[in-house]
């Protein structure tokens, strides 16, 4: 019996529907939004206004300094997401790394250990926020440890810096368990009769891994790099519940200042957020581009193995 | 000492090093770190509100003793009193007014005295209060969070395996004109995170009538790329000849689809189903944009609504979080091989 040809269209009609309405056409809309003004949110009644809510955000004496642009409140936020990611990522990868570099020692109760750090992984960003504000709050955990100490208790989240610390703290704590995961499998398909070949050559364990385990693992290691930076230049959820973006703007991220725009703000601009969400979409193709290529590279290198 | 050797003993036989007990002490560090603030959650669940306010806290939930007075309809909150003469006695204080406490001792319900309040310590007791939890559905409307979030999360799990299965039994059993496009199309969706397209998406919802509807939050995020993917490359493993056999014998394609691939794609069926679980389960953003209605709200946007406010309710809150966060934890104790191996095989969470 011959298959019809348009058989495989009607299975896939039900997915690439929901994709056309909900991604496709929002691309579509976003893009419209971001170059139409005013507060209606049906396209027919926005004014068009060229690229005024680029040069908008774009307005700025000094990119330095947020306090002099006309929205200082997405100026700080882009310099709080980078100063963010820059920490967040790299302290997560050195520690995922550390960690997976344990497990992989001939360790009792692997499968244990693993699931302790994988955990927290699993769980929503508002109970991790939760779990960790209630430990940071005035009368809390930490403040009650500092105290026994002979230590002043500290005002952990209405501190700037301190809070900038424990939004990036917290959500390594959360995430880590995931890139371990990953740099663990890595590790583990590194043949193990190289190290046994380094231990003839009575090579020492920091050279067999500054030798061997590093650059084998590299390409893992660079597609770790990369899916966290995309995660985490995303990153709302428990930051926004942890601190709601303060004090002040403190903590305030690209993600959070596009959803006050558009959501939270008595006059909704909707063409401003679509427009910041436009530049955040440009650096997120990049980055994924960016891990396609790590990626590839990546198989290749499986490949010769 | 042989008989503990088996603690020191690493998986070689070689005896424990300064570095095997660096790597113990490291993981042990980690087990306090990441488990450490869970457990803290859950004992300060089942602390009383009073207990929750004290500073420094206590590290187990501890409560004051109460005790039945003969005569007496409610149980009456036990004091160690200093009497005038110096000595000390457990008590039960039947009321207080002012500075003036009176107590009693329940074996002899008539003899009074009356105290000093600053004569007078609270006796505590190990004592779980789990009216935090029996109360939930009283004082706030837990039942209406549980269930919508019950319902988005097996709704949207079913059609996600349902709408992702067909396109991925489309895309590795049918060979077209136009495939690898449709396949990159939907890969591409990867890079258009619903963070992106907050605002379009909201006019979307809207006008399709979904706002402060479970459905607008269902919908969205039901053709996941990651489910597409999975599920392709695992159907591109099973074998053709069975399709072939299948058609001689006249099924139809649905049949085909139905009956033959679904049930052996079932390992990647069911880690995509785990996947599904825990993004819709744990979703906030685009929760938090469609639905603003108070009957609407799933646990995570109740979760959050609650501590903002402006006097924080920490018992109830500390509770409805350690059942939040109950499923997941149930699911992954039994399961932790297979989200952990789906997860190092797919590279996505």
């Amino acid at each position: 019996m011959k298959t019809n040809a348009g058989t495989p269209w009607y299975f896939l009609a039900p997915n690439m529907a929901v994709i056309l309405l909900f991604t496709f056409v929002p691309i579509a809309i976003n893009v419209y939004y971001a170059f139409t003004g005013g507060v209606n949110l049906y396209p027919s009644q926005r004014p068009s206004v060229g690229v005024e809510n680029f040069s908008t955000l774009l307005d700025c004496g000094s990119y330095l300094d947020p306090s002099t642009c006309r929205k200082d409140v997405f100026w700080q936020s882009i310099w709080n997401t980078a100063k963010y990611a820059v920490f967040q990522v790299s302290l997560m990868v050195l520690f995922s790394l550390i960690t997976a570099l344990v497990l992989n020692r001939k360790i009792v109760g692997r499968g244990f250990w693993s699931g302790v750090f994988f955990y927290p992984v699993l769980l929503s960003p508002v109970v991790v926020a939760l779990i960790w504000k209630w430990i940071l709050q005035r009368d809390g955990l930490l403040n009650a440890a500092m105290v026994s100490m002979g230590s002043q208790p500290v005002l952990w989240l209405a501190e700037p810096g301190w809070a900038f610390f424990w939004v990036t703290f917290v959500s390594i704590w959360a995430h880590m368990g995931f890139y371990t995961l990953i740099l663990l499998a890595g590790l583990q398909a590194i043949p193990g009769d190289l190290y046994e070949a380094a231990q003839l050559d009575k090579a020492s364990p920091w050279r067999s891994l500054t030798r061997i385990t590093l650059p084998l693992l590299l390409p893992n290691l660079m597609v770790v790099l990369v899916l966290a930076l995309i995660k985490a230049v995303q990153t709302f959820d428990e930051v926004f519940v942890l601190t709601g973006g303060g004090p002040g703007s403190a903590t305030t991220l690209v993600v959070q200042f596009i959803y006050q725009t558009g959501f939270v703000e008595p006059v909704r601009l909707y063409g401003i957020a679509a427009a910041g969400s436009l530049m955040l979409a440009l650096a997120l193709v990049a980055l994924t581009l960016l891990q396609l290529r790590l990626s590839k590279a990546d198989e290749l290198g499986e490949r010769a193995k | 000492m042989k008989s503990l050797n088996f603690l020191i003993r690493t998986r070689n036989g070689r005896s424990m090093d300064w570095t095997d007990w660096l790597s113990y002490a490291y993981l042990a560090m980690g087990l306090f770190l990441m488990f450490g603030p869970v457990l803290w959650l859950v004992l300060s669940s089942f602390k009383t509100e009073a207990a929750l306010n004290e500073f420094p806290p206590s590290l187990l939930p501890y409560g004051q003793k109460s005790i039945a007075v003969p005569g007496e309809e409610k149980m009456k909150p036990v004091f160690r009193v200093t009497l005038p003469d110096g000595s000390t006695k457990e008590l039960a204080e039947l009321r207080r007014i002012g500075l003036t406490s009176t107590l009693v001792d329940p074996a002899r319900p008539d003899d009074y005295v009356r105290v000093n309040v600053k004569d007078r310590e609270p006796v505590r007791e190990f004592k779980m209060a789990t009216e935090n939890y029996t109360d939930l559905s009283g004082k706030v409307s837990f039942g209406t969070y549980l269930w919508n979030s019950v319902f988005i999360t097996v709704i949207a799990t079913i059609l996600t395996l349902l709408f992702n299965s067909m396109a991925a039994f489309a895309l590795s059993k049918y060979k077209f004109s136009g495939r690898t496009a449709v396949f990159l199309l939907i890969l591409g969706t990867l890079m258009v995170p619903p963070a992106i397209v907050l605002v379009p998406n909201f006019l979307v919802v809207s006008e399709l009538g979904m706002l402060n509807s479970l459905w607008g939050v269902i919908w969205p995020a039901i053709a996941t790329p990651t489910g597409v993917f999975l599920l392709r490359q695992y159907m591109l493993t099973i074998p053709d000849e069975l399709l072939e056999a299948a058609r001689m014998d006249h099924a139809s394609e649905w049949q085909i689809y139905w009956r033959i691939v679904l049930p052996l794609a079932a390992p990647a069926l069911a880690v995509l189903a785990i996947f599904s679980v825990m993004w819709r389960w744990n979703d906030f953003l685009w929760p938090l944009i469609v639905l603003s209605k108070n009957e609407k709200f799933t646990l995570q946007l109740a979760l959050n609504a609650f501590q903002g406010d402006l006097v924080t309710q920490w018992n109830y809150l500390l509770a409805m979080t350690v059942i939040t966060l109950l499923p997941i934890t149930i699911v992954f104790a039994f399961l932790q091989k297979y989200i952990t191996q789906g997860i190092a095989s797919a590279g996505v969470k």
